[in-house]
């Protein structure tokens, strides 16, 4: 196990050793302490390390994200995993608003609840959130899935594409152009797979599934150039 | 962009640690807008005497016998203590009106920055570090505080365009975000007699909080229909005599964190602005909701509202 102690270094120093990890590096385990909810920690990573972070974070910890695991023992904020490629990332606590934003690949796994805009223009992270999440998240998301264990706020799914949305508990509101969708044995499959990497404890016939009716003139032929 | 914080203290020994805290909390803040810096601090050390803090940009002349002046002016005495830029004039409590407008006929060139009986409003352009060492606020003691660090988009970098504004006596607001319709609002305020100074769209918010409690709505109130009247993006803090209240946007997009424990209620923009405060480790830590109203208040139980 390698401590970088954010009291003693600076961020882009830390985030440097870091990237300087190879594919096959043998300092495969990363603890960062008093991160004190700096910005931009573990940020571009792309090695198959594990970086645990011992408390909260400030904005876009994990940004662009590939191969690393990185676990938020504390609470992350505003753009966590934003633009992840692959990889796991993990949160103890909540997450602020705009959670795996524009994420192409990997698994963001919020423990508590995240703000508004999670999962904004998704495409093709999978993220699953044991708690609530705010209003306008999955807005415009293009693929990937976006699990809920628990609430859903305003316009969940507005003007979205192809991304798969599941919700256990109520949706206070549907965005423009989002459905209720009959859930399929290849969607149960697909939640009981995502619900067990994350370690949540819910049945995958607990949730509805939300998607895009493609009924905004996105979708029609006629209005394309 | 733009930083803010606040810091409502439950625990009366915190009290003379008031200034310090809202310093670091604010210092924290300071890439969040580098432009001006102002604190606000209610303390309750003259009871039977209101306060006013003016501003001049030329104190060494402005501030000789200010109070002996302003005195003779309203018939009672003044005392008054300057620092830096700043002048706090005490007067009898009942008298603050008449001082107030008394003042523009002393010096017209007097900025009033803050007037009530436990307000004081410390404000100037430069970085957060610069401002309160200048009006030495990490000496202050009080109750509760606000503070905010401006990146200026909607006006120019200016003492005045400098947050919190004073709205009410013993009121003040800071705010992250821009007002979209402050011309059209700032004109049909003024026809209500409602006065502005700049054209800076904050102070049409404070303004118009000003205008609806002139009218009979109470803060609270006066919040909830800023959530109708006010188009564009704001988190709020607003500060009066008993405590602070929180309102954001229905988008909210301008952040905000807050932080309880038994000793206080904090307000930041970034977890990153609370994280000295004692015993921030095991605080209950969570986002205000959007276009809600949280209050804090020492006179009554802590409330929030949930708004239309």
């Amino acid at each position: 196990m390698q401590t970088l102690d954010m009291a003693d270094i600076e961020l882009r120093e830390m985030n440097e050793t870091l990237h300087a990890q190879a594919e096959n590096t043998n300092q495969t385990s990363w603890e960062i302490v008093n991160p004190k909810g700096a910005h931009a920690i573990a940020c571009g990573l792309d090695a198959p390390i594990e970086v645990t972070v011992k408390g909260s974070t400030g904005y876009y910890c994990g940004g662009m994200n590939k191969q690393a695991t990185i676990n938020i023992e504390g609470s992350a904020g505003p753009g966590v995993a934003e633009n992840m490629m692959s990889g796991t990332i993990v949160i103890d606590g909540d997450a602020s608003q705009y959670a795996g934003a524009t994420g192409h690949g990997g698994l963001l796994v919020i423990k508590g609840n995240a703000s508004s805009r999670c999962g904004i223009s998704m495409k093709g992270i999978d993220i699953v959130v044991h708690g609530n999440i705010g209003h306008m998240s999955a807005f415009m998301a293009q693929t990937g899935n976006l699990v809920v264990c628990g609430d859903a706020g305003d316009a969940l799914g507005d003007s979205l594409y192809e991304a798969r949305l599941f919700v256990r508990g109520s949706v206070k509101s549907l965005g423009a152009d989002c459905i209720e969708k009959e859930m399929r044995p290849e969607h149960l499959a697909i939640l009981a797979d995502l619900l067990e990497r994350a370690g949540a404890d819910a049945k995958p016939e607990e949730f509805k599934r939300y998607g895009s009716a493609r009924e905004l003139y996105t979708f029609k032929i006629d209005n394309a150039y | 962009m733009c930083g803010i914080v606040g810091l409502f203290l439950k625990d009366k020994t915190l009290e003379p640690q008031l200034g310090s805290l809202l310093t670091k909390m604010l210092v924290t803040m300071t890439d969040r807008g580098p432009d001006s810096a102002g604190i606000a601090i209610y303390s309750n050390d003259s009871m039977d005497k209101s306060k006013i803090v003016v501003q001049s940009d030329t104190p060494e002349t402005d501030f000789d016998g200010l109070d002996s002046a302003l005195g003779q002016v309203i018939g009672a005495p003044v005392s008054m203590k300057t620092t830096s830029t700043h002048a706090v004039l005490s007067v009898p409590h009942g008298a603050i009106e008449n001082a107030r407008a008394a003042i523009s006929q002393v010096n017209p060139a007097l900025r009033i920055m803050s007037r009530g009986d436990t307000l004081e409003i410390y404000k100037e352009v430069g970085l957060p570090k610069d401002v309160a060492a200048r009006f030495e606020i990490e000496q202050m003691s009080g109750s509760h505080g606000i503070g905010h660090t401006r990146m200026a988009t909607e006006s120019a970098v200016t003492t005045m365009g400098a947050h919190p504004f004073n709205t009410g006596d013993d009121q003040c607001l800071v705010h992250n975000g821009s007002l979209s319709n402050h011309a059209s609002l700032r004109r049909k305020l003024r026809r209500e007699g409602i006065h502005i100074e700049t054209e800076n769209d904050t102070e049409v918010g404070a303004a118009y909080l000003t205008w609806q409690m002139q009218n009979g709505a109470t803060l609270g109130e006066a919040l909830e229909s800023s959530l109708d009247d006010l188009d564009g993006f704001f988190t709020f803090v607003v500060g009066t005599k008993d405590g602070f209240g929180v309102v954001r946007d229905p988008i909210a997009c301008k952040p905000a964190v807050m932080a309880e424990t038994d000793q206080y209620v904090a307000f930041g923009s970034e977890y990153r602005a609370l994280v000295d405060l004692p015993g921030i480790e095991d605080a209950r830590v969570w986002e205000p909701e959007p276009a809600t109203v949280y209050f804090w208040s020492h006179a009554d139980q802590p409330t929030k509202e949930k708004a239309a």
